[in-house]
């Protein structure tokens, strides 16, 4: 990533040189999804609404995980799953 | 190669010869038949780039901004309510420093109902940072904007342009104009080669939040590099001469200015009429001369200052009013050309609106009046509204 | 030049500013910019120099005045501003007497719309009579020579090329400057 101290330094139009990947927004958390296999149908509806894309499924079939690091916890997974496979548990350590 | 067209078709033409990758216009009178043209072009094979469809000007706008991010050259063109639409985007234009081109057949705003040419539409944009050009006529208008691109494309440029032509007294207006030949365009103008753009290999986001504490510092380039675009724009003109045989002064021209005890600044169609007028008392004996403005953004403030040295009186001829204190170009002289020390008598003349006729009679009236002020060593009024149906001025 | 719309009166000032072009000389041909609409009076104006031309502004004080139509006479005003010893060209089949032309201004006449009707030009409600008249007027103009109007009218014409350039050339044929 360039040093930026003046106008001079700044790029030809107005850019980012750094990826968001490198927020963790995984602490802002109160409350965690937790995920029971044994009832998931595998319909990928929780994929399909995570707005910070944090349910991941590696391939087709396979059981979704969640992505801790990035799950901010708004709990629309566990809304919307129709058999009631996720459940949203007050986070640990908050 | 000679042919007879309007400067509608001259524009088109242009934006052909300049290979231009990516058009999304939106038609609007007098500027419909540039959009025509180059569907027809589409159509007929003869464009090098796409021609999309779109649902207003904004997303016209909106459009070529994205198409230029990922490198494409782009062009559009509107007139006056087109153009306001647009006003939002044109501001993004700028910051987002895309040097996109679009051709504006200027024309009145509306209300009362008005497609006729008029300046209003374009002197109402001045503060989005887009550079401004001035035509005189139909070959200018095809030499501007290939000349445009070559500009707006510089690395240390790289903000877009509008390229102005009175609506319906160019627009509509057959002449004969020169095209030149593809090979020397593609000669003179090299593919726009941007040193960031979108890829998908090194995602990036473009145009994001700025805090307060840095925001500044990114307009302040912009000013810094519409400064420098002033070099850029007498450099590509010479080049353009040497390449093409035609040069248009750059930002500035003096016309008939050498002796002058008057002089009459202006920008667009009328300059022609102003040029010949000029020349016809210049045999009668009146030292009368032209100045024609054909950059007003950026402004050519050094090259107007000379003009503090060279005559004592100034008229300024406006087709817009800006409801302050005369019309754009007056106001952007008088910023232009006064220094602490002050300057020269200075008058403005607004007239022409709305597609109103300013004739060469006109052009006679003004000039004598500027003779007068000059004999008499003071201004009568600073803005006179010609010609009005009150009896102002000369009404024809 | 005078003329309804849908007579061509605009296509009409373009070819003319071609041929001009051809001819060497320089040209600026437009239309007076009102509303245009089927039937309504339409006024389109050509100026042709030597030098250089400049001027963007209306012609006030024509050389020339070319009528397409000379119903248009009772209701517009289409000698105004017409040169002393500036000349006019009629579509007509009537006699200057009977068109009640006052004024010292030489006067032509051609039937541009016989003309056009023979070559199929329009309809006998609309007939298409601008390259018939115009082809009348560069007999009257002669530094535009007919050959070079001739190719402007091929290329402008939107429809019925060789049908509107024999009208051209039948008209120049029989026009005699009175």
């Amino acid at each position: 990533m360039p040093i930026l101290e003046t106008y001079k330094d700044l790029p030809s139009t107005p850019v980012t040189f750094y990826s968001t990947e490198s927020n963790k927004t995984g602490t802002w958390r109160t409350v965690r999804p937790t995920f029971n296999e044994s009832k998931c149908t595998r319909c990928y509806i929780c994929w399909k609404y995570c707005p910070d894309l944090s349910v991941e499924v590696a391939n087709e079939g396979d059981f979704p995980k969640i992505d801790y690091d990035y799950c901010k916890g708004c709990g629309i997974c566990a809304n919307e799953c129709p058999s009631e496979a996720i459940v949203m548990e007050k986070e640990a350590h908050k | 190669m000679i042919e007879v067209m309007t400067s509608n078709y001259a524009a088109a033409h242009g934006a052909r010869l300049a290979k231009v990758e990516v058009i999304a216009a939106y038609p609007i009178t007098p500027q419909s038949s540039i959009s025509e043209k180059l569907a027809e072009m589409s159509v007929k094979g003869e464009l090098h780039g796409q021609y999309i469809l779109v649902e207003s000007e904004h997303s016209a706008m909106s459009l070529l901004i994205g198409a230029s991010y990922v490198g494409a050259r782009t062009f559009t063109a509107t007139s006056s309510q087109g153009l306001a639409l647009m006003h939002e985007m044109l501001y993004w234009a700028t910051g987002a420093r895309r040097p996109i081109v679009m051709i504006v057949a200027s024309r009145a705003m509306a209300p009362p109902w008005n497609i006729w040419g008029d300046q209003m539409d374009v002197i109402g944009e001045r503060d989005t940072g887009w550079m401004q050009f001035f035509c005189e006529n139909n070959q200018e208008t095809l030499d501007t904007i290939i000349m445009s691109y070559k500009i707006a494309e510089d690395r240390s440029v790289m903000l877009p342009a509008m390229v102005v032509e009175d609506g319906f007294i160019l627009s509509h207006t057959f002449e004969a104009v020169d095209l030149p030949n593809q090979d020397d365009v593609d000669d003179f103008l090299p593919k726009f080669n941007p040193e960031l753009k979108i890829d998908f290999n090194d995602p990036r986001r473009f145009g994001g939040l700025v805090m307060p504490d840095w925001w500044s510092e990114f307009r302040y380039r912009i000013a810094q590099d519409m400064e420098g675009a002033k070099k850029k724009i007498v450099e590509v003109d010479k080049e353009f001469g040497k390449k093409f045989g035609r040069t248009y002064g750059g930002l500035v021209e003096f016309y008939n200015c050498d002796d002058a005890d008057v002089v009459l600044a202006l920008a667009g169609s009328a300059v022609g009429t102003a040029k010949d007028v000029s020349d016809k008392m210049r045999e009668r004996g009146k030292k009368v001369g032209v100045v024609k403005i054909k950059a007003l953004r950026p402004l050519p403030a050094e090259e107007l200052r000379k003009l503090n040295d060279m005559v004592p009186v100034v008229g300024v001829f406006d087709r817009s009013f800006n409801f302050g204190h005369g019309g754009g170009i007056f106001s952007e002289m008088r910023n232009g050309i006064y220094t602490p020390d002050g300057g020269p008598l200075i008058k403005n003349y607004v007239g022409g609106m709305g597609g109103r006729d300013f004739t060469p009679k006109h052009m006679e009236w003004v000039f004598e009046d500027l003779l007068r002020i000059k004999k008499e060593g003071k201004v009568d009024r600073m803005i006179e509204w010609i010609p009005l149906r009150d009896g102002t001025g000369r009404w024809y | 030049m005078h003329g309804r719309g849908g007579q061509g009166a605009v296509v009409a000032s373009e070819m003319l500013a071609r041929a001009a072009v051809k001819d060497g000389m320089h040209a600026s041909a437009f239309p007076f910019f009102g509303v245009e609409r089927r039937g309504c009076p339409v006024t389109a104006f050509c100026r042709i120099d030597d030098k250089p031309i400049r001027i963007h502004a209306g012609i006030y004080e024509p050389d020339y005045v070319i009528v397409l139509d000379p119903g248009l006479m009772t209701l517009v005003d289409v000698f105004q501003g017409l040169k002393p010893d500036g000349k006019i060209l009629i579509n007509t089949t009537r006699t200057r007497e009977e068109l009640a032309i006052k004024g010292p201004n030489k006067v032509v006449t051609v039937d541009a719309t016989g003309i056009a009707l023979k070559r199929g030009l329009g309809s006998e409600t609309a007939p298409i009579v601008n390259t018939a008249i115009i082809g009348a007027f560069v007999k009257m103009f002669p530094k535009i020579s007919i050959d070079s109007l001739l190719e402007s009218v091929r290329e402008a014409a939107p429809v019925k090329k060789e049908e509107n350039a024999s009208a051209a050339k039948d008209a120049y044929e029989i026009t005699k400057e009175v």
